[in-house]
């Protein structure tokens, strides 16, 4: 596909590579945390190179992913700021599932939902971090209370994240024209005037 | 090996049956607390067995020696020193595996085939399917299992699973001097204790009694205890022990629950993509700044 100089470029090289490092993790994470979880996912260590391998990588891995969303936790954090077009947009909601978002209210480099899913993503990474800790037997020794409780958080947030991630994977499908942004950086002019156009004129000046 | 065994109860980390065409008698090791001398057979009968040497430590200054359970030393002579009716009683207590019924380790453990529970009731390690996450020690209500330093397995008393295979009573029981350590069917070994309990209540003991603690729907290893109703008294012997709720939540309930809701949200964008179709950019728009561009 040729693309236009005039498309508007969305995320830099760097904001990219971030996303990607913390995706990556991310799936590593989610294949091998599931295969603990529940019996029927346990195969799924295979891909690590048996149970033992995926039970040593995972922690490791998790911290990895810790680091690369803190940075790009701080490259966003400004823009997710919730404002009351934020606040409308979201009590229409319904409105764009349905399919119809003509009337939904204008919104800036972000929309309320992604700004939701921002801060959503973010306090379950913390809470992740916090809780897989206490589970990491080979280097941190904790109270068997402690890590009962860091147990039952660490499942349940990873269970709730990996179905958050699967909306936010299916939202950059579902809305054509978005993927590329975090592929190539760039969105075309259409998109950003339909999707974000207030963001579609701050960059390009044009009513 | 479990899988060419025909009496498992139960395996860690399977929602399968297992093969249990066998049926065999539930067997129980008793420890009566009150003829126990201390001596420590017990211990050097079990590494001899099991052929396994912990690191020669230091004295702490008690005679619990080594202080700990670890991944090689599977049983441990507790000593406590306690003041009751102004005199000195030395309670000690041989501290290993109680193989419950309800095995909070089996629960939590999520390697398939690690964890196995035996038709006759004992609840067995199989290292070789160990990968070494502890989980099984997060789950026991008794703070028993020990992951090893050197190959990261986790390790704990067997009840001689592979004596008791073949008709043998388990080593520690074999080498106590005072029969203090009983092994038979759990049935007969109930009855022993039964015995054992009017002797001592006809000695002054009116609570002594049979620890066999139903949350964990009893256990295979049971005590003889002068003091049944506090056996916090025998170092920590826990009074009413069961699977913590977290655990029970965490490998329970969440478990199915966790699974479909992943599922639906999964299947959900599936069908939500289909009958509404994609949220394609308005053919306007882009008209539109084509038009802009070609001025």
């Amino acid at each position: 596909m040729m693309r236009n100089p005039k498309d508007l470029t969305r995320y830099d090289a760097q904001e990219r590579a971030n996303h990607w490092l913390v995706g990556i993790c991310f799936i590593l994470l989610a294949l091998s945390g599931l295969a603990f979880f529940h019996p029927a996912f346990f195969p799924l260590t295979q891909l690590f190179g048996g149970g033992v391998w995926a039970r040593i990588l995972h922690p490791f891995i998790g911290v990895v992913m810790t680091l690369a969303f803190v940075v790009m936790f701080f490259r966003f954090k400004s823009l997710n700021v919730m404002t009351p077009a934020d606040k409308e947009w979201l009590s229409r909601v319904g409105e764009m599932i349905d399919g119809d978002d003509h009337n939904m209210p204008e919104q800036g480099k972000y929309n309320g939902g992604q700004k939701m899913m921002f801060w959503i993503m973010s306090l379950c990474v913390l809470l992740l971090f916090v809780s897989g800790i206490f589970l990491w037997r080979a280097y941190f020794s904790l109270p068997v209370d402690v890590v009962r409780l860091g147990a039952v958080v660490h499942a349940a947030v990873a269970a709730f994240m990996i179905g958050m991630t699967m909306v936010h994977i299916y939202a950059a499908l579902w809305v054509r024209g978005t993927v590329r942004a975090m592929v190539y950086g760039t969105v075309t002019r259409a998109w950003a005037k339909q999707h974000h156009r207030a963001w579609y004129r701050q960059v390009t000046g044009k009513s | 090996m479990a899988l060419q065994s025909l009496d498992i109860a139960r395996r860690s980390a399977t929602t399968t049956p297992a093969p249990g065409v066998r049926q065999t008698t539930e067997v129980a090791k008793l420890i009566d607390v009150s003829t126990c001398i201390g001596c420590k057979a017990c211990q050097a009968a079990c590494m001899e067995w099991n052929d396994i040497r912990d690191e020669v430590g230091i004295c702490s200054g008690v005679y619990d020696n080594p202080a700990d359970l670890t991944a090689k030393s599977w049983t441990v002579m507790r000593f406590a020193e306690v003041e009751e009716k102004g005199k000195l009683e030395w309670l000690i207590r041989k501290d290993g595996c109680m193989h419950c019924a309800d095995p909070g380790c089996l629960k939590a453990c999520p390697a398939p085939g690690a964890i196995i529970q035996y038709a006759n009731g004992i609840v067995d390690f199989h290292q070789e399917n160990c990968i070494g996450c502890g989980y099984c020690i997060t789950g026991c209500p008794f703070n028993i299992p020990r992951i090893s330093q050197e190959d990261n397995k986790a390790y704990k008393c067997s009840l001689c699973s592979d004596r008791v295979a073949v008709g043998q009573a388990p080593a520690c029981a074999k080498a106590c001097p005072t029969g203090a350590i009983q092994f038979g069917s759990k049935e007969q070994m109930k009855d022993y204790a039964a015995k054992r309990i009017v002797d001592l209540k006809s000695r002054g003991y009116e609570k002594a009694g049979l620890y066999d603690p139903a949350g964990v729907g009893g256990t295979h290893v049971m005590y003889v205890l002068h003091h049944a109703d506090r056996p916090e008294l025998y170092k920590g012997l826990p009074n009413d022990p069961s699977i913590s709720p977290l655990v029970s939540l965490w490998k329970g309930f969440a478990k199915p629950l966790a699974s479909v809701a992943m599922a639906a949200v999964a299947l959900g964008s599936l069908f939500h993509f289909v009958m509404k179709g994609p949220n394609e950019v308005s053919k306007e728009l882009e008209d539109e700044l084509e038009k802009e561009d070609a001025k």
